[in-house]
């Protein structure tokens, strides 16, 4: 077969630079900055973004994203997009905060950036663990998950119960979109990908805010290969966590 | 020119609008002046009481720990900061709330104000502070009356302005009781 | 000439703010520095700003950040206990080299401690508040004029050297009345253009960051090098300070704010009394007038450091003169602890009579 015949079926996406990524194998981050860079490129707007990183994993944002990026003190994504918000309405800004910096030191800053109806995107990736300071139980450790600061397993009794971020958003009046999703089979992360796509254009065409919280794997943390990982968003996470849309006010 | 001035009351008596009317006639007339403000954490009801400083050169400390002239205008002013007054300075007591009769010192010039039933006479109790700003201005003439009732003017909401021929009666007033009183 | 106004210390900080051309105010109400956004709040929409209020003071200062990163002149203010709130995100601003003014209108303290007028935050301003071996800009203005110029002298500085700027006063500033002559502001002709301000990266290749992680090796070293350098530069061109009665003084009382102002009347008593007392005051608490301490003590005069707290900025007045003899007068900052002129010339008679 000729070269000049082949039709391209996939690509790199624009938004993400062509630099190999620090994650581990069989973390999901790669696949999710992938879908955040196609939901820019689908609107165009790489140009123009800037992008919150947040403390963890993903700290480390402006290295693959094409983009100009603050990089926020831990938890404070949303507030430091709101400054950068208001001196840049018509940029579009997002954040990409894990379970750790979004669900439990930065509780206060996305409950109330959403109340505000802040028109910013926010990227959650709930893994539930600390993956950067190496497995420690999050606000999102499942039940009797082994972490290692609950190494008898997380107990509801004193530990309290993994929060459910996008249902308790979908809650407030400012949150104009809320959606959980997964990238653990290739239909859901195309699912992922409408849902990210949509957050895009929930800030980008009506001006509010959009929150999408995406489940994802730490098979070093947890301990498991990144086969058994993928397999454990199924069987343990999306019966906590469910996925589907939890609030679209365009809808 | 160097002057400072203590007023004292509780929260309601006008106390602050006084300190701030005479600190700012005085920098109508070019002059300068601090006005420091002291109330309780309580918005209202609480003591009121706050310091003027009034120089023609640059003021220092906005606080004073014994004023040259106090404005004492219920008891519990009297009681806390009648012995601070300045020897040889100057305390203007409400004597319609104040019963002592402020004997209890001989150094210090001491005119007794029936303030509270001034104001009644002149049309309206809230006068008090107004009869009680026109002693003081009469005995310190740190300002005209007339700076005074220019900055009243710019002081008071333009809906309000019908009040101000009463609070000039009420300046006048005061200042009519202590030229007699001194004289 | 512009009518002289008759304001607050917190409204000239307010009004200097937004003539400086700042847009961007975020932050939480506390006493007693309130008047500063209930100001902006009501002038900020008629500007085009932005104005809001925070959901805490970590908010609002991390909303100070990604405004500053974005190139906008902005600010936030608040309290002691606000600010030892905002520490965490001044650490980040001193290390992303986000320019901004937070200004501190300081209460007593530890903890919620009271309202009333306090110095005692004078170490957590100028020795760098939060983690990591930093400093801002600290101004102490003394009047309300001063309320007002040096807010915006804060911004040109912070913008010059891209290092947060504080304004540091406390209730006696920022709640007493003066005139103010409001001036226009005027931009210095030379203040560096914000080239690393994220706008989108747009058609550039390199996409601009604003951050304060560094984890290659030296590299983090080098920024912190980078960051002591500016510190340097602004020791040798910044300092600010102002003089009274110094000229024949025996005896050279400093004190900053509020004090200095206290103590500017305590001198003046003496002066009349016949003692030979100056007064030294610190503009610039960061960075710190040192050579003005070794200039007025050259020739064996004594210091007296008047503070309203327990003793902080007499340690760097005995670091900056270390062959002077530096002596201290403080009062633990609370109720009723506001030193008056008499009391402080009584510890400038003391200590002429004795020595």
């Amino acid at each position: 077969m000729k070269t000049e015949e082949m039709k391209q079926v996939f690509a790199r996406p624009q938004a993400l630079n062509p630099v190999q990524t620090h994650f581990c194998p069989g973390c999901q981050h790669g696949v999710i900055h992938r879908l955040v860079a196609q939901a820019m490129d689908a609107f165009d707007i790489q140009g123009q973004t800037i992008g919150v990183a947040s403390v963890g994993c993903s700290v480390f944002l402006y290295g693959y994203f094409g983009i100009d990026v603050i990089e926020a003190p831990h938890g404070r994504a949303p507030a430091v997009a709101t400054g950068a918000k208001r001196v840049h309405p018509r940029r579009p800004v997002f954040t990409y905060q894990g379970d750790g910096d979004l669900a439990a030191i930065g509780t206060s800053e996305i409950l109330h950036t959403a109340n505000r109806g802040e028109p910013i995107t926010v990227i959650f990736v709930n893994n539930t663990t600390y993956g950067m300071t190496g497995g420690q139980m999050a606000p999102t450790t499942l039940p009797s998950q082994k972490t290692s600061t609950s190494p008898y397993g997380r107990d509801e009794s004193k530990d309290g119960y993994p929060i459910k971020m996008t249902e308790i958003l979908a809650g407030l009046e400012g949150t104009a979109y809320a959606a959980r999703v997964a990238v653990d089979t290739p239909q859901r992360v195309i699912q992922a990908g409408k849902a990210i796509k949509k957050a895009f254009q929930t800030q980008v065409e009506d001006n509010r805010f959009a929150f999408v919280e995406v489940l994802s794997t730490c098979p070093t943390n947890w301990g498991m290969n990144p086969l058994e990982a993928n397999a454990r968003v199924a069987e343990e996470m999306i019966p906590y966590f469910p996925l589907g849309v939890f609030k679209d006010v365009s809808a | 020119m160097n002057h400072d001035v203590f007023m004292a009351g509780f929260g309601g008596q006008g106390v602050l609008l006084i300190g701030n009317l005479l600190a700012y006639a005085t920098i109508l007339e070019g002059n300068n002046a601090s006005y420091f403000p002291a109330y309780g954490v309580e918005k209202r009801g609480g003591a009121a009481n706050c310091t003027v400083v009034m120089s023609d050169g640059a003021v220092g400390s906005p606080v004073v720990g014994e004023p040259e002239a106090a404005l004492l205008m219920n008891p519990a002013a009297m009681e806390q900061f009648y012995p601070r007054v300045r020897k040889g300075g100057m305390a203007l007591l409400n004597s319609s709330l104040i019963e002592d009769d402020g004997s209890s010192r001989s150094d210090l010039t001491l005119v007794r104000i029936p303030a509270n039933e001034m104001a009644l006479e002149i049309g309206d109790s809230r006068l008090v502070n107004m009869v009680m700003l026109g002693g003081y201005v009469e005995y310190s003439r740190v300002v005209a009356r007339d700076a005074l009732k220019e900055a009243l003017k710019e002081v008071l909401p333009e809906r309000n302005h019908r009040f101000l021929p009463m609070n000039h009666n009420a300046l006048e007033a005061g200042a009519a009781f202590v030229r007699e009183a001194l004289a | 000439m512009t009518k002289r106004l008759f304001v607050k210390g917190n409204e000239a900080v307010a009004m200097g703010a937004l003539e400086a051309g700042c847009r961007y105010y975020f932050g939480y109400p506390i006493t007693p520095q309130s008047d500063i956004p209930e100001y902006i709040s009501r002038e900020m929409p008629a500007l085009g700003g932005e104005f809001i209020q925070a959901e805490s003071e970590i908010a609002s200062i991390n909303m100070l950040l990604g405004a500053s990163a974005c190139g906008a002149r902005a600010m936030t203010s608040s309290s002691s206990p606000g600010i030892s709130l905002k520490q965490e995100g001044i650490s980040y601003m001193a290390g992303s080299e986000c320019p901004g003014l937070i200004v501190n209108i300081s209460r007593s303290g530890p903890g919620l401690g009271g309202i009333d007028a306090s110095q005692a935050d004078y170490f957590q301003a100028t020795k760098g508040g939060g983690h990591g071996g930093y400093h801002i800009i600290v101004l102490a203005p003394a009047s309300v004029q001063e309320m007002y110029d040096l807010t915006m002298h804060a911004f040109d500085l912070s913008d010059r050297y891209r290092v947060p700027a504080m304004i540091l006063a406390d209730a006696v500033i920022g709640q007493m009345k003066e005139a103010l002559d409001p001036h226009p502001y005027k931009a210095p002709a030379d203040l560096p253009p914000k080239d690393w301000a994220l706008t989108g990266s747009g058609t550039r290749e390199v996409n601009k960051v604003v951050k304060s992680l560094y984890l290659g090796v030296g590299e983090l070293e080098q920024h912190n090098l980078k960051l002591h350098r500016k510190y340097a530069q602004m020791q040798e061109q910044e300092v600010r300070c102002e003089g009274y009665e110094l000229e024949d003084a025996q005896l050279v009382v400093t004190a900053y704010g509020s004090t200095a102002r206290i103590a500017h009347t305590a001198v003046r008593i003496a002066r009349r009394e016949g003692y030979k007392v100056g007064l030294l005051r610190p503009i610039t608490l960061f960075p710190f007038p040192k050579q003005a301490y070794r200039d007025h003590t050259a020739n064996g005069q004594k210091v007296l450091c008047v503070e309203l707290n327990t003793g902080q900025m007499v340690d760097d007045v005995r670091l900056a003169v270390p062959q002077a003899e530096v002596d201290f007068y403080g009062r633990a900052p609370g109720a009723g602890s506001l030193p008056t002129p008499e009391e402080i010339f009584a510890q400038i008679r003391l200590h002429c009579e004795v020595h």
